[in-house]
């Protein structure tokens, strides 16, 4: 095993490689591009023996992917944000064929506005569509558990689709020293796709046809789906185990860092986490008896394992890089679901910050810790806050008047008096 | 920690200049971390790229706050204030800045007191433009101390493989001129202290309130508004038509531009809005009769303050 510097996106396309993937179908959005450019390039040189189509649409791409791993072959794709929104529509579709292949999401905030930088609502959109979600932290967790998706998508116990999540920028474009295993080894341990009743052949053309259906046989195949999602967590248990076994780096449904005798606790998932692992390092020296809990899975949502992490914990900060309108912080309300009712359960302080890519600075962390401490003391948790200064107001109401005096400048008004500043 | 910071403009190759900092760090045994940013990709915008590099795991992630090193391979950049390239900076913060103002010109001009090294600009031929990121790498290598010749230039080797052995060797001899010019600056860069838990400035949270759509939704209603957008500042390199040799083909050029930024009077001649172009020099490359030349925009400038001295005397 050598130790080399990778890219997030490094990472994902070399999980792709080492996994033997036959068939790639691909489309461009940045900040995911580098991924299927690395691939591109391996297999134009030989480097890799896999079938790459360049689609219209991630629509089609996803579409493409599905059809693929339901004629038997093993299928690698990546995507990010706007892309990924618009294989909504296949996303669930390809699930619902039980269709095992490997997607990387390179989270990225969604328009409008636009941004480039990472964010999680494209990944959350993708909740509840029947692919089981892992989130990485590191760009040596991208290619781990690039490898360890294809084993948790071809189960038998599972045969669905999983999306491997990594941060646009924060993992994406940022190198660190990643293990590469040995192509041996990482072929050893993927191993064969083994696509059971699934007896594709160009010589023997069949249909794959998918009924319609009422109500009744709709909701079977329907709970099938959920019951094979939960599996994923035995599932992953297993595979991860035997990953730990050959490769010697372990991984959790839900990772803790520091928890051993924790009265209080971070909960976030993504890159950031690491950053929240600096801090409970930070604070742990100034006497604080914190950690961090962080789910690599998303769905299936690993809740006996949150209940066992957190029952002796007495508050909790949730750190969301997400927002639900009109409710906020997905992993706040699930984690809310988990641990309610449950006996001498924790205060859990919600928190939005990050969106966009905005930084989550350390003295940001240690007020979170704060006010999770506080909120033990009072016996209730504060409203949810978004991590956001006073500063980026006043920059933010700079950017309003120059759209105002742009506005009255070129005469084009939009019809309000009041312009772009509250507070004139 | 270290913690270094490289600014530049696109096209500069601040993205593989900070690479090659972190590949030479890890070759001396660091752990590193290194990184690009910026928002839409394109040529002549400021960027900055950072490298941070620690004995164990980094955990730290994004934007640094307190650069031990910023590294400015554009002076041009530091009075714009999108490309923040003082931000964060501290009592200890070294100054690596391309220019060929002095040191103290510069403490003077950002009333600061921080250590200051400049390194003098080679362009008078366009293309050592090219080499401002290995310039660069190689200074700062010195100014850290804990760089040796010999990472660095295997870094250099690492890095820029796929250009090929001639571009490599240009690359390593541009490098190691500077390891050498900065020399008696060695190790001046040292590593912040970190920030406790115990004792820091609570962040100033607030609450946002309700704004009504016509303020809070993200759009400006207007038209021409690219107009207001001084993007001809991006250009690293200007064309300049030579009418001499111009043929008045009135289409060629002024179709190609993508900006719009040529138009053809009334007698056929193209003029070139210099406020608008961001100078791509797709114009150069189509125009049939080649009466469209390159030159540098610190070459351009020079001559433009030489035509101003003319005038006045």
């Amino acid at each position: 095993m050598t130790r080399q510097l990778l890219t997030g996106n490094g990472a994902a396309a070399w999980g792709a490689r080492l996994a033997a993937t036959d068939y790639i179908p691909a489309f461009p959005i940045t900040p995911q591009t580098e991924i299927i450019e690395a691939l591109a390039n391996w297999i134009d040189y030989g480097e890799m023996d896999t079938r790459m189509v360049t689609m219209e649409s991630e629509h089609s791409m996803i579409t493409a992917a599905g059809a693929a791993a339901a004629t038997g072959v093993r299928v690698f794709s990546a995507t990010s944000s706007q892309g990924l929104l618009y294989a909504m529509e296949m996303l669930y579709t390809v699930a619902g064929w039980r269709a095992p292949f490997v997607l990387t999401n390179v989270s990225r905030g969604l328009a409008a506005p636009i941004t480039l930088e990472s964010d999680h609502n494209d990944i959350v959109a993708a909740r509840d569509s029947g692919f089981l979600q892992l989130h990485c932290s590191t760009c040596q967790e991208v290619l781990d558990n690039t490898l360890i998706a294809f084993r948790l998508a071809e189960d038998k116990r599972v045969r669905l689709p999983v999306i491997v999540n990594l941060d646009g920028f924060y993992l994406s474009f940022t190198r660190e020293p990643v293990e590469l295993p040995e192509a041996s080894a990482a072929k050893e341990y993927v191993g064969e796709y083994d696509p059971e009743n699934i007896q594709f052949r160009a010589s023997a053309p069949v249909s794959q046809a998918v009924a319609v259906l009422g109500g009744s046989p709709y909701s079977y195949f329907r709970y099938e789906t959920h019951l094979a999602v939960q599996n994923g967590l035995t599932v992953f248990n297993e595979v991860a185990d035997e990953f730990a076994e050959k490769f010697g780096r372990q991984y959790k449904t839900v990772e803790a860092y520091r928890m051993e005798d924790a009265e209080l606790a971070f909960v976030m998932m993504g890159s950031f986490s690491t950053k929240a692992m600096e801090a409970v390092d930070k604070l742990r020296d100034s006497g604080w008896a914190i950690g961090l809990c962080r789910p690599r899975m998303l769905r299936p949502f690993p809740i006996k394992q949150f209940q066992e992490m957190l029952s002796h914990i007495k508050g909790i900060a949730v750190i969301d890089q997400n927002i639900s309108m009109g409710m906020g912080g997905v992993l706040h309300t699930e984690l809310m679901a988990a641990m309610y009712g449950q006996p001498d359960a924790p205060v859990i302080s919600s928190f939005i910050g990050g969106l966009g890519g905005r930084d989550i600075t350390m003295e940001e962390f240690f007020e979170m810790a704060n006010t999770a401490r506080n909120a033990v003391e009072q016996g209730q948790a504060p409203s949810p806050r978004l991590l956001y200064s006073e500063n980026e107001l006043r920059e933010m109401r700079k950017l309003q008047s120059i759209a105002k005096v742009e506005r009255d400048e070129l005469g084009q008004s939009s019809g309000e008096n009041s312009g772009g500043n509250t507070h004139e | 920690m270290y913690r270094i910071r490289f600014h530049g403009r696109g096209g500069q190759g601040m993205k593989t200049a900070s690479r090659i900092l972190g590949t030479a760090l890890f070759l001396e045994g660091y752990e590193i971390q290194d990184a690009p940013r910026y928002g839409a990709e394109r040529r002549g915008a400021p960027i900055f790229a950072y490298v941070r590099a620690d004995k164990k795991t980094i955990n730290e992630r994004g934007i640094i706050t307190r650069p031990d090193l910023i590294i400015v391979a554009d002076d041009s950049l530091i009075p714009v204030p999108a490309a923040g390239v003082l931000a964060g900076i501290v009592e200890h913060t070294v100054l690596l800045i391309n220019s060929d103002e002095s040191e103290q010109t510069w403490q003077h001009r950002l009333n600061i007191r921080n250590k200051i090294i400049t390194l003098p600009v080679e362009t008078e031929d366009r293309a050592e433009l090219r080499f401002i990121g290995a310039t660069c790498t190689g200074a700062a290598s010195r100014l850290l101390g804990i760089i040796s010749l010999a990472s660095l230039e295997q870094a250099i080797k690492d890095e820029l493989a796929e250009l090929g052995p001639q571009i490599i060797d240009k690359n390593i001899h541009k490098a190691k001129q500077a390891y050498e010019k900065v020399a008696p600056n060695e190790n001046c860069v040292s590593q912040g202290s970190e920030i406790t838990a115990g004792k820091y400035l609570p962040p100033d949270w607030i609450d946002l309130p309700f704004e009504a759509a016509h303020i809070s939704a993200p759009n400006v209603w207007a038209s021409a508004t690219s107009m207001k957008v001084n993007t001809g500042v991006w250009r690293t390199l200007r064309p300049i038509i030579d009418y001499e040799r111009c043929n008045k083909c009135w289409w060629v050029c002024s179709t190609f531009c993508p900006d719009s930024a040529i138009t053809v009077d009334e007698s056929g001649q193209p003029h070139i809005d210099y406020d608008h172009c961001k100078g791509c020099m797709i114009c150069v490359a189509q125009c049939p009769p080649h009466a469209i030349e390159t030159i540098s925009e610190q070459e351009a400038a020079a001559q433009d303050k030489l035509k101003e001295e003319e005038t006045t005397s």
